[in-house]
């Protein structure tokens, strides 16, 4: 088993950035992914800086990969995109079939991220003959399930052309809108954002009328109320998974690093799910 | 500008054309569409005869097979398209590459549109499915501006179609999870949203409550009107503030961008709603024939007060939005 470090999805200021990615290059971790992933106009890192941080982790002998935007809808962020599928030396993590054209375009090897809608054996066989080697499957996608796609892929004689990773540490990313729940959650309009994100390095909780945590706001993008969990799968997993990622947190993200790495479980709390995993509603313990 | 209206049986269906849809979309009563709920869709004999009636009235229909495939049942999807292209459908409209795939190799002579689950917001991922299923036609997600709309327009060679009136999805379709996180169950992999098996209406002493899977989405007081809990649209509370986190419970209408829409070469405007009633269909389909008509042939558009009167009473909370279109929404 190999494990990885997804990129920051919150939107942290970049001194912070710096100071964190040193203790990664530190600790015990693979493969670390690298870049913005939500929203375009949190740009305390610029290009200079990631391509900085990616070279400080490569040569702490870290595999890089540079992750890229979700959801893209303006040329601006295509032509950022492109510049990071172009970059040259760092394998690049598809979020959008954006980047797998311009990347199978291109002829570059490349990751599917778990924004990617990939549920089926053949879709995985098409991605892989565009440039597919790892595939980090959707979030919402059970044991079971993958289970079964990955003997059909046995059956076409792609089983062992790709890499298979699952998110098992950290709050979930769900859904991507327009708008901008931050934003709203101050009552400002989006294009008068202020940059608020930057205000919540955990994001902004998001309770039911009876106090149970269900969401949280991350600009556009919304995620699990619980922490996901998966670090007491690791057992089951060693023989058909290849990597499990762990997710930045605002905290613990280190502890969580150690645990997965020395193989010991992190105790299922009251703020963790593992729910998914397991074929049931996300938000339950199995 | 096309109007393709939906159709959750024969009766919407036949309702749809009779009332000036140019075309209808529809789809399977299995886990192979989007609308995956009990007592809707069309099984094969059912599909026949509507194939039957729309093109006896020259008019086209599409089928939705627009879930993603799962491995154990890929068949089904694959039985959808053959079914589909045997009996002559006008245009499928599908999100999973490896459906997109077959369809295209299968029958390399019908007319594929991209589903709006697959989610492509833009051109170069517009590209790669024009590129690699040779898809006709693109069903663009609700979370462009107007003038994202209009890029994409002059930045493709792909036709265009855009949601036009009906229920909103807050997040980009296909890249949301939030029910089956509440629920186990997903528009990706179970083709249903916040699903009524799991809905549960409570009176209590605070007022009427909704909840999916036992988590309270809303509570009501008694002058207030109730919504369906669809998740999105619940109250919840962030620090000490309680109100629509997500959304507020609204429909999209995007009348008033007629001319614009027009102007800017979409082909097609969708009306959301196969889950509707006839009566829903006919009105819906019944006003915005006249509001095309109308913007076809003047050159100065206005909305009729009717029009807007009758889709504001079938709009979720009695309210209307020009959704992402416009940029102060977003």
């Amino acid at each position: 088993m190999h494990y990885s470090l997804g990129p920051v999805l919150y939107f942290w200021p970049k001194q912070q950035m710096f100071d964190f990615y040193k203790q990664v290059a530190k600790s015990n971790i693979d493969v670390v992914y690298l870049g913005e992933t939500v929203c375009s106009k949190r740009r305390e890192l610029r290009w200079r800086d990631y391509l900085e941080l990616a070279k400080l982790l490569s040569s702490a002998g870290k595999q890089v990969v540079l992750s890229t935007m979700t959801l893209l809808e303006a040329p601006s962020e295509l032509n950022e995109l492109k510049r990071y599928c172009d970059n040259g030396e760092f394998l690049v993590e598809a979020n959008d079939m954006a980047a797998v054209q311009f990347l199978s375009s291109a002829k570059l090897p490349f990751v599917a991220g778990c924004a990617l809608n990939i549920y089926n054996h053949h879709a995985l066989a098409l991605l892989h003959k565009q440039g597919m080697i790892r595939w980090c499957i959707p979030v919402e996608m059970s044991r079971d399930k993958l289970l079964a796609i990955l003997n059909h892929c046995q059956q076409l004689g792609i089983r062992s052309q790709f890499e298979v990773e699952i998110f098992s540490y950290g709050h979930l990313p769900l859904a991507y809108s327009a708008r901008c729940f931050t934003a709203r959650s101050e009552n400002r309009a989006k294009d008068d954002c202020q940059l608020c994100c930057i205000n919540y390095p955990a994001g902004r909780a998001t309770y039911s009328q009876e106090q149970q945590k269900l969401f949280v706001l991350n600009g556009i993008q919304t995620m699990s109320g619980d922490c996901y969990n998966l670090s007491a799968e690791q057992a089951n997993m060693a023989d058909w998974v290849d990597l499990m990622r762990i997710s930045p947190e605002a905290e613990h993200t280190f502890t969580a690093i150690e645990h997965f790495t020395q193989q010991k479980t992190m105790p299922l709390t009251a703020e963790h799910s593992n729910g998914y995993w397991h074929q049931i509603a996300g938000f339950a313990q199995a | 500008m096309e109007l393709l209206c939906p159709a959750g049986n024969l009766s919407a269906l036949k309702t749809a054309i009779d009332h000036g849809a140019d075309a209808v979309y529809i789809g399977l009563n299995n886990q192979t569409n989007a609308r995956h709920f009990a007592g809707l869709n069309f099984t094969e004999v059912k599909l026949q005869q509507a194939v039957q009636y729309v093109h006896e009235r020259h008019k086209k229909i599409h089928i939705a097979i627009n879930t993603f495939a799962n491995a154990e049942h890929f068949n089904a999807w694959q039985q959808a398209v053959d079914l589909a292209a045997r009996l002559g459908v006008d245009a499928l409209i599908i999100a999973d590459i490896a459906i997109l795939a077959y369809a295209a190799e299968r029958y390399p002579q019908l007319e594929l549109h991209l589903s709006v689950q697959a989610s492509a917001t833009n051109a170069a991922a517009i590209n790669y499915y024009q590129q690699q299923f040779n898809v006709q036609r693109v069903v663009l997600p609700r979370v462009l501006s107007l003038h994202q709309v209009k890029q994409l327009a002059s930045n493709t060679s792909v036709a265009l179609e855009v949601f036009a009136f009906g229920s909103l999805c807050i997040m980009a379709e296909g890249r949301c999870h939030l029910s089956s996180y509440l629920t186990g169950e997903s528009p990706n992999m179970n083709g249903v949203c916040s699903p009524a098996s799991h809905v549960r209406w409570q009176q209590t002493e605070q007022g009427l409550e909704s909840r999916l899977n036992q988590v309270l989405i809303d509570r009501y007081t008694d002058d207030e009107a109730a919504g369906y809990p669809t998740l999105c649209k619940g109250r919840f509370q962030v620090a000490e503030h309680t109100y629509h986190a997500l959304e507020e419970p609204t429909s999209l209408n995007s009348m008033a961008l007629l001319p614009e829409l027009q102007k800017i070469g979409i082909a097609s405007l969708k009306i959301e709603g196969r889950q509707r009633s006839s009566a829903y269909v006919k009105q819906v389909t019944k006003t915005w024939r006249q509001a095309i008509d109308a913007c076809q042939n003047h050159t100065e558009f206005t909305i009729q007060a009717d029009w807007q009167h009758q889709l504001d009473a079938l709009s979720e909370g009695r309210q209307t939005t020009l959704g992402a279109y416009h940029k102060q929404w977003q």
